[in-house]
């Protein structure tokens, strides 16, 4: 079995995978975009918290 | 498995741009840009970039939704000629792939959108893909000529979910919103309808022409145009409207009524002599009035924002 030979199938699959890829690494960066977003606004659900505010937006 | 259908099984491999297909990407732009209109109309202001992760998993519920319609119509699909090009019926993807794609994507969306804003806009979102993919897909298309009334509803909902993310609720601004897209749609796809009769007689769908005939259709439109016609003008008197949105709706009525009752005038002899080219005019223009509205009241969002609105009421 020649798996290692390069088809045609290969530079087929080459353009999906990279689209692939490239949205998981995007997704990920969204994530933590947010993430980071939601950590440095004021909230009012926990009272120990380092960005805690009575009212958010205070 | 011989190696002959080995090799067969991937002959007709999707690329990335056929599943991108499935998700209808011009529905999801008018769904982006709506949507996105409810967002930033909202009294409350939101975060750049939560916005834009809100507006990117709206985005993908409305993909999803359109993935999970396109594997449930391959079939009327394969004979109607407007949709014979799509990924499933050509054969470059497999309806279980869209199927898996649809349901993944519905699942992921709605997560990640209460995760982003909040549970009242995810639970919107689901109960939009949901209303689209089995209520009017698999149900009401098939069964009614009233069929666009009700499809039209879910393709309203986007600026709800704007206004939900910004909010966590709704409101009288964002329900005149749905109500427009609602009342907007039937006129516009029945004047599509009209010309693509044939189209819908071969997949045996009772559209409104095919099941009533072009005469009630005609009627219809332009009963939908009158209707149309309140209902666009109503978001002027809340707090997301204002003069300019006032003034923008009379000029873009009025256009709208001389073109329904064009089309409520004429006669199939009217038609046959210059190929539904009225209708086609009037399908043009109602994107064109849809898109201004929304379009207008961006604008109105942003002259609000600058503390340059009119006071006018």
């Amino acid at each position: 079995m020649a798996f290692r030979e390069e088809h045609e199938l290969h530079t087929r699959r080459r353009g999906r995978n990279m689209a692939v890829g490239l949205l998981l690494g995007g997704f990920v960066l969204l994530v933590f975009a947010v993430s980071i977003v939601k950590l440095s606004q004021p909230q009012t659900e926990d009272i120990h918290a380092p960005n805690y505010a009575s009212e958010a937006g205070e | 498995m011989s190696d002959a259908s080995w090799s067969k099984s991937f002959e007709h491999e999707a690329q990335f741009g056929d599943y991108l297909e499935l998700l209808k990407p011009r529905v999801m732009r008018l769904v982006v840009f709506t949507a996105a209109v409810g967002l930033f109309c909202a009294p409350v202001p939101v975060h750049p970039v939560i916005a834009f992760a809100a507006i990117l998993c709206i985005a993908v519920g409305a993909g999803a939704s359109g993935a999970l319609n396109m594997w449930f119509d391959r079939d009327i699909d394969a004979v109607m000629k407007r949709t014979q090009a799509r990924p499933i019926p050509s054969g470059r993807v497999q309806p279980g792939e869209a199927l898996a794609i649809g349901l993944t994507l519905s699942f992921l969306s709605v997560m990640m959108l209460g995760l982003f804003a909040n549970l009242f806009a995810a639970a919107l979102l689901a109960f939009t893909i949901f209303y689209y993919a089995v209520f009017y897909s698999m149900w009401l298309k098939r069964a009614t000529p009233q069929n666009i009334v009700v499809g039209g509803a879910a393709g309203a909902f986007p600026p709800m979910i704007g206004w939900a993310v910004a909010t966590g609720g709704t409101g009288l601004e964002p329900l005149r919103l749905f109500a427009l897209i609602l009342i907007w749609t039937p006129p516009h796809f029945w004047a599509l309808a009209l010309w693509r009769n044939d189209d819908y007689k071969a997949a045996n769908i009772p559209m409104l022409p095919v099941a009533r005939g072009p005469v009630v259709t005609r009627r219809y439109i332009f009963g939908y145009a009158l209707l149309l016609v309140p209902v666009s003008v109503a978001p002027a008197f809340t707090s997301i409207g204002g003069a300019l949105y006032f003034g923008m709706a009379v000029v873009l009525n009025t256009i709208l009524l001389i073109g329904a009752w064009r089309i409520l005038r004429r006669d199939e002899a009217a038609v046959a002599a210059d190929r539904f080219r009225t209708e086609k005019r009037f399908f043009g223009f109602t994107i064109v009035y849809l898109f201004l509205h929304f379009t207008v009241l961006l604008l109105e969002a942003t002259l609000r924002g600058l503390d340059l609105s009119l006071n006018w009421i």
